[in-house]
């Protein structure tokens, strides 16, 4: 009866052992990793409600007394943001269109039309993928500045029109994955082929279109190099190269410093959330093969 | 007669076989003309233009002058270019490696048995959606030496409170830093591998009685081999063309390229970029660009000719 007991306790011990090493160690680490990822946004967040003073308390405080939700308006006012806001919003949403109907088009031509180029066009697109942009950055830029297009948007839009190997890639996969069969009906039918591109294919690619627009919507939000390379006059300014200014001009003053991040982020947390599902299989599907 | 009809018949399907296939190359060459018009126009005119300029001195406003292999030469006897080409192997060397074992720590972790998975992932994700810039402005305030976040950690802690920004030996661990925390896109894609390698394995493992460093060196890591050749190659690739980050941290007046301390921010993206469109020599920048162009193309050969040896494809 006792060694039955104590043997009853035994399986627990090891049980109650078994659960803290499967459950409760894994959480811990989870946890202890989300704290830490998390901080840098609690303290950006915290900072962008601070007074000037409180900015340089120390310790630092987490939760702002008082709380200044001026400093966003502030920020707002000390530099032309409704004007950048604009200029981003022009960069980043008129490629979506281009992009979209362009790598469709070539992602076409390289999954549902059987010609043999595709077999040597399609690794080149493969490999232009590597190449690095300062390769080409010198020959590109003189070629717009000689048709006097420097200082204005054009560098930065009209090359969406040609597609870009990433989508084109992300599209053929997608392409690929539709049977057959729902074009040959079509083509015997005598339908021309972009007649099956708009009706048939182009429906059917709804998600990884979605995905597509999210990440050129992203890719010209968040471009740097691109606008600081073309846009000379401030006039002309992406947020991303007014906050880089911003930051140059108003070095001490964190708070609308970091207030202007903010407003500079938040859009981009938006459009996460409500794409999520789409951004996900879309990061997942360009890690493969 | 017989015979002449068959051969007629023949002929004309191949006719129209014919027929059919030069319509095909006709609509394939069609629809893909967007992508070749841009390839020729963005790609491959100026890879071989950039090769032409790097042999002249040109500054825009005049055409440019043949100096033959004048600009290779004076490359390799510019400090800055030598100091560019130094940071950016140390980024690379140091900095790609180091995301790319965290990340596949953390999928790892993620790919545990555990309730809130999905809120987790969301976390440790976001940060690599937060702009480059807007990153970057954010952890030069973190790093600030008197009154930034880490500092104030290390100060409870009673340890030494670097300066991290103006240090030249600081820095570049300074943009690892917020690199590592960004790298929320390389574990997604890790996780996605993790949770496509069969179950089957492992079971097939734990009768043959393998512990756990064993499952996860002979079957996680073959498995996902592929995937990490993906993200090394693409980790390498963008590693040589570090610039937003550096600019910002190095953060020149009127966006101009400084180069942060003792040139210790000053990647060879920067350097490139500066003698192109701050001293407008653009001879000199594709001469860089070339030397680039080079050495992205032998490390990835070098990279696909060792993986031979250690990525592991399905035999499908």
């Amino acid at each position: 009866m006792q060694s039955e007991l104590s043997s009853q306790k035994e399986l627990n011990r090891l049980k109650r052992k078994k659960v803290i090493k499967k459950t409760v160690i894994p959480h811990v680490v989870l946890i202890f990793f989300a704290i830490i990822f998390s901080l840098p946004f609690i303290w950006l967040v915290s900072t962008s409600f601070k007074t000037p003073e409180n900015v340089f308390k120390m310790p630092p405080q987490w939760i702002p007394r008082p709380f200044k939700p001026e400093n966003y308006i502030n920020a707002v006012k000390a530099i032309p943001f409704f004007t950048y806001v604009k200029n981003t919003l022009i960069i980043s949403i008129i490629p979506i269109f281009g992009q979209m109907i362009a790598s469709a088009l070539v992602a076409y031509s390289f999954s549902k039309i059987d010609w043999k180029g595709k077999k040597i066009l399609f690794p080149i697109v493969m490999a232009t993928m590597m190449l690095p942009s300062q390769v080409t950055m010198v020959p590109v830029y003189i070629i717009w500045s000689k048709l006097g297009l420097v200082n204005t948007f054009t560098p930065l839009i009209l090359p969406s029109l040609f597609g870009s190997a990433f989508n084109i890639f992300l599209l053929r996969q997608f392409f690929a994955g539709i049977p057959d069969s729902y074009i040959e009906a079509s083509r015997i039918d005598g339908a021309s082929e972009f007649r099956i591109f708009a009706q048939i294919l182009l429906p059917l690619s709804k998600p990884v279109l979605t995905s597509i627009a999210l990440f050129t919507f992203m890719g010209g939000w968040n471009d740097f190099m691109t606008p600081l390379m073309y846009l000379n006059e401030s006039s002309k300014w992406p947020l991303s190269i007014g906050l880089q200014a911003f930051t140059f001009q108003f070095q001490q003053q964190w708070e609308l410093l970091m207030a202007a991040t903010v407003l500079f982020t938040v859009p981009m947390i938006i459009i996460f959330f409500l794409g999520q599902k789409q951004f996900m299989e879309g990061i997942v599907m360009t890690g493969f093969k | 007669m017989k015979i002449l009809t068959e051969i007629t018949v023949e002929n004309k399907t191949s006719i129209k076989s014919n027929k059919k296939r030069n319509k095909a190359i006709m609509h394939g060459i069609l629809f893909a003309l967007p992508w070749i018009i841009g390839f020729l126009i963005f790609q491959l005119y100026p890879i071989i233009a950039s090769a032409y300029y790097s042999f002249t001195e040109y500054s825009l406003l005049q055409p440019p002058k043949f100096i033959g292999l004048g600009n290779y030469a004076a490359l390799f006897k510019d400090d800055k270019f030598l100091i560019s080409l130094k940071n950016t192997l140390y980024i690379t060397a140091v900095g790609v490696p180091i995301q790319l074992i965290y990340a596949l720590i953390m999928a790892m972790l993620l790919n545990m048995k555990v309730k809130g998975k999905s809120i987790y992932r969301t976390l440790y994700y976001i940060p690599s959606i937060v702009p480059l810039v807007a990153s970057s402005v954010l952890w030069i305030w973190i790093l600030n030496p008197q009154y930034g976040l880490l500092n104030s950690f290390l100060g409870k802690l009673g340890l030494y409170q670097p300066a991290w920004l103006t240090n030249p030996s600081l820095t570049k661990p300074s943009l690892i830093m917020m690199d590592v925390w960004r790298s929320g896109g390389t574990m997604l894609i890790y996780l996605a591998a993790l949770q496509g390698v069969p179950r089957s394995l492992y079971e097939a493992a734990e009768i043959d009685g393998a512990g756990k460093m064993k499952k996860f060196f002979n079957i996680t890591l073959p498995a996902i081999s592929p995937v990490i050749l993906f993200q090394l190659i693409m980790g390498l690739i963008n590693s040589f063309q570090y610039f937003t980050q550096a600019f910002m941290f190095s953060s020149g007046a009127n966006l101009q390229i400084s180069g942060g301390p003792e040139n210790s921010l000053l990647f060879y993206s920067l350097y490139l970029y500066q003698n192109a469109f701050s001293f407008l020599k653009m001879g000199y920048a594709s001469a860089m660009a070339w030397i680039l162009f080079i050495i992205v193309l032998v490390v990835t050969l070098i990279v696909f000719k060792t993986s031979l040896k250690w990525v592991y494809y399905d035999a499908e």
